[in-house]
């Protein structure tokens, strides 16, 4: 393969990771027959496909972006190149000849042909990399031949988890493509003297069902130019200048850490951990931008935005505040998740007795505790028939989860709101509040809970058995039709 | 359907497959046993191969998919996986019981060189205390085929490793007159089983159908909370009474090798049918089972005939003529063209995700083996005014600004898409009128007014002209 197992090592080894300062070191190896993540393709491809102008190539057999294409709930606000699928789709003859590289080699060039794309990523996959196929020379090759930068992303799927995929695609960024291009000026007429633009840069925010449109007005008017956001709604040319950021958040994931690391070691870009989930937390946000920025301006104009908008986001969300308040949630999701959204859910007067943290850092349980208090419930193995015996247990009204668990909540009737990256729903900045509030009632308080918890009439030993019974001596008494109806009203 | 031409077949001529039609082999052998009850499929590959498939079921379906992974590594991608087959197949045992393992092999395992029958009786020697639960494997690489073959594979292993030799079992064809077998090939719906069902059950035989995908994934309510297995599908115990079976009905060429094996293995007679769309299908179909059963077609089945023929009149002036572009596995495109040919439409752009020896029958002058890209050129240079395909096929359809109608996998984008009935009297009609109505929201044949200069009316606002 290409990539080497101490390549591997090191980037599981991820200094800034929390995972790494306690006794389960690193990202651990998954059990056959048990298991229940993607792969490290998987969390590459994630990654790095909302970057929309650049042309995807997977390169391998057709299971890996046969089953995967077009399955994104990130959103674009140009180009729409990254929901083209490609894959050099190989077969049995290109594995047997090793005719890999020499096919990949003409896909790119088919690829800028037909698409003329800002540039080629080339994912591996298991079967090349098995096989050997080189791919940094194959894209060293094809961008020296055609002159658009070709990026190789060598994550392939049994290299390990998702998020060893994540840093492989982030290592990508931060070796290829961070550094190659100088920000444009800020547009003309736009700084004045007591407003000056910084540049800042988001790290593992992907625009889910475009939820960031809701934060970046307010970084507009704060003079906070996003030069990039990795990934969501982003474009190469932003990656390319992403090392001219002046602070650099790492948005409610762990999984690029080491890119934050790395931009740090390198150009000194100072970051911060933080979430746009949650009126609180979005404050918290924006204010330690101004912090690390210390420009005082920025910090009284942060302090104006954030008073307006809490006031006028608390007072849209106080009857759905009426609503839900008491009700009681599980929340079951990864890492980061698992703290930010806590917060976002308190928010809204629900109280969350019990949340997964299978993926969190003792960093993030610490915070947990900090959230829920020292009783919380936390759910290290997420098995779905533990998660609903803890649902009965603790009288849960709502799960949430990622969508993989969506459809065995509803198997068990329990009312679920989808937190992942195929939802539809965005739930970031103020505004995201609402949307949240929303779904949160609309399952919640539906009348369909009782309807499918309900056995069929007849099947129930008493009253309606009875009520039957009893109508159909009716029937035999009287011999009249329309008397059943009457019994059963 | 006569098949007046046989189509020229265009082989695949690119690098890149751009917007990609196939699913893989492996993932048509893992539905295969998400047909069987209490079963639960486990790939042998990394576990993303899992993971991708688990999503791709979960948001077709609906449904939670019961579905493993051998969870290969670096390590066992190198020196090995045997084990890791071993390891998954004990925690499957061990935890579930479940009544058949199904072990689909990927392109990764398969390029590692894995003996997955091997790896399996490894597992027999080391665990006799499971030897009461069926495991079937099957190589199912994604170099090769698509998942219409990986499941026709995985039915043909089925039947190899369970469906017992008729000399050796006592079987004896039409011991149990009113059974009928059914090979449901991949085309199938979880709606169409169903229905086959009915028309079967209506002639007074009791079908066994394999796989039965409309009793596990036709989206029902089971009283128990959580499963770890399929909430039903045919019976694993059923398989040794095949070939006591009056008849053996095998829809879809693609099980043309299954049937072929349940046959040899059990000398039950068979009958085949590429496909249940339309009136000469169906009216096969209803032929075939008054022979099975003696008896005469049921008055409703006869009704619904007839509503058909009243449709194929209402729908031929919108439907006659129309120029058709259809993605689809072998069997659902030919299904669909000839359906289509059958109702006066032509099937104008075709394009296959693989090859196979049945595509001579798809009804029209060429099908190209190929991908979205190759159906949208092919279907905008021969001017198709509707398309068939997937979901993945949404974007593909705008830009060519004509209507999708969906059919096969995936369909991410709408509820229920798995439960459409294509097949018999009732589906041809239902798929006639929906088709029908896509095609009066096009402004067909529409003449746009003419202003003329020499008698202007300046008071009046000219019409919108397209």
């Amino acid at each position: 393969m290409s990539m080497n197992r101490k390549d591997i090592a090191a980037l599981l080894d991820e200094p800034a990771c929390a995972h790494n300062q306690k006794a389960k070191a690193g990202c651990s190896k998954p059990k056959p027959g048990a298991t229940a993540g993607g792969c490290a393709f998987d969390g590459a491809q994630i990654a790095l496909l909302p970057i929309a102008d650049v042309a995807h190539i997977v390169h391998g057999s057709i299971a890996c972006a046969g089953s995967s294409w077009d399955s994104r709930g990130t959103r674009s606000s140009g180009p729409t190149l990254f929901k083209i699928g490609m894959t050099t789709d190989l077969t049995e003859q290109d594995v047997i000849m090793g005719r890999g590289e020499k096919r990949l080699f003409h896909a790119i060039k088919q690829a800028i042909d037909s698409y003329r794309p800002a540039a080629v990523f080339v994912y591996n996959t298991c079967i090349p990399a098995m096989i050997g196929d080189d791919i940094e020379a194959v894209c060293k090759q094809a961008q020296a031949r055609w002159g658009t930068p070709v990026v190789p992303v060598d994550a392939a799927g049994f290299y390990g988890t998702k998020n060893l995929g994540n840093r492989i695609a982030g290592e990508a960024m931060v070796k290829y493509v961070c550094g190659t291009r100088e920000p444009d000026p800020v547009p003309a007429g736009i700084e004045r003297p007591d407003f000056k633009v910084h540049d800042i840069a988001l790290v593992g925010e992907y625009n889910i069902a475009g939820e960031q449109w809701h934060v970046l007005p307010l970084f507009d008017e704060l003079g906070l130019r996003v030069l990039c956001t990795l990934s969501g709604d982003a474009r190469f040319r932003d990656v390319q200048t992403m090392h001219r950021s002046r602070v650099n958040m790492m948005v409610c994931s762990k999984a690029m850490i080491n890119v934050a690391r790395k931009l740090e070691a390198t150009y000194g870009t100072p970051w911060f951990e933080g979430s746009f989930y949650g009126v609180a937390d979005v404050s918290q946000a924006l204010r330690d931008f101004a912090r690390i920025i210390a420009d005082p301006d920025l910090t009284a104009r942060t302090e104006t935005v954030i008073a307006r908008e809490e006031a006028a986001i608390n007072a849209r969300l106080e009857p759905w505040r009426a609503r839900l308040k008491g009700k009681r949630v599980l929340l079951y999701t990864g890492g980061v998740k698992s703290w930010s959204i806590v917060s976002a859910l308190q928010d809204l007067g629900m109280s969350v007795v019990a949340t997964g943290t299978k993926k969190s850092t003792e960093e993030d349980k610490a915070r947990i505790r900090a959230l829920m208090g020292e009783d919380a419930v936390m759910i290290d193995d997420g098995n779905p028939r533990a998660l609903i015996k803890i649902v009965h247990k603790q009288r849960v009204d709502c799960l949430i989860a990622g969508g993989r668990n969506l459809y065995t909540a509803l198997k068990a009737r329990i009312p679920f709101l989808d937190i992942n990256q195929e939802r539809e729903f965005g739930y970031e900045g103020y505004v995201g509040m609402l949307e949240l509030a929303k779904q949160l009632c609309l399952t919640i308080e539906s009348p369909i809970w009782d309807a499918v918890r309900r056995p069929a009439p007849w099947a129930i030993g008493g009253s309606a058995a009875r009520a039957a019974a009893a109508a159909e001596s009716i029937i035999a008494d009287t011999g009249d039709a329309s008397a059943p109806e009457v019994a059963r009203a | 359907m006569p098949d007046v031409m046989k189509p020229e077949i265009l082989k695949r001529n690119k690098a890149l497959s751009v917007n990609p039609l196939k699913t893989s082999a492996t993932l048509g052998a893992a539905l295969a046993f998400l047909g069987f009850r209490r079963a639960i499929p486990m790939l042998h590959g990394s576990q993303g191969c899992t993971a991708f498939g688990k999503v791709f079921f979960v948001r077709h379906f609906r449904e939670p998919i019961p579905i493993q992974s051998t969870a290969m590594e670096q390590v066992s991608a190198i020196m090995g996986a045997n084990e890791n087959v071993v390891e998954g197949l004990r925690v499957l045992c061990e935890k579930n019981q479940p009544d058949l393992i199904g072990v689909p092999t990927t392109g990764l395992a398969e390029t590692q060189g894995t003996d997955i029958h091997m790896a399996v009786r490894e597992f027999r020697a080391k665990y006799p205390q499971y030897d009461a639960i069926p495991i079937v494997a099957v190589a199912t690489p994604d170099f090769t085929g698509c998942m219409e073959s990986g499941f026709a594979l995985a039915v043909r292993a089925i039947i190899d490793d369970l469906v017992p030799d008729a000399a050796t079992a006592g079987t004896k064809p039409s011991r149990r007159r009113r059974q009928v077998n059914v090979l449901a090939g991949s085309a199938l719906t979880p709606g169409d089983l169903e229905h086959l069902k009915e028309l079967i059950e209506a002639f007074g035989l009791r079908p066994v159908v394999l796989p039965d995908l409309s009793d596990s994934l036709d989206g029902h309510l089971p009283a128990e909370e959580f499963n770890p297995l399929t909430i039903g599908g045919a019976l694993v115990s059923e398989l040794a009474t095949l070939g006591d079976a009056a008849a053996t009905l095998v829809i879809g060429a693609s099980m043309d090798a299954a049937a072929d094996l349940l046959r040899d293995r059990t000398g039950v007679p068979e009958h085949r049918f590429q496909h249940l769309m339309g009136l000469t299908a169906v009216d096969a179909l209803m032929q075939t089972l008054i022979a099975i059963s003696g008896n005469p077609v049921p008055e409703r089945l006869e009704r619904q005939r007839a509503q058909l023929q009243d449709a194929m009149l209402d729908c031929h002036f919108m439907l006659g003529l129309t120029r058709f572009a259809i993605a689809a596995d072998a069997d659902l495109l030919i299904g669909f063209s000839q359906f289509l040919a059958g109702v006066g439409a032509e099937t104008v752009a075709a394009v296959a995700p693989a090859t196979a020896p049945a595509l001579e029958h798809v009804c029209c002058d060429r099908v190209a083996i190929g991908d979205l890209e190759d159906l949208e050129s092919m279907a905008r240079e021969r001017e198709a005014e509707i398309l068939i395909g997937s979901s993945h096929a949404v974007h593909t359809a705008q830009r060519l600004d004509i209507p999708l109608l969906r059919a096969g996998f995936p369909q991410y984008d709408r509820v229920g898409g798995y439960q459409r009935i294509w097949i018999g009297y009732q589906g041809a009609r239902a798929a006639l009128f929906d088709l029908a109505n896509l095609l009066l929201t096009l402004e067909r044949g529409e003449i746009h007014p003419y202003y003329s200069r020499l008698s202007p009316r300046p008071d009046e606002p000219r019409q919108h002209t397209h």
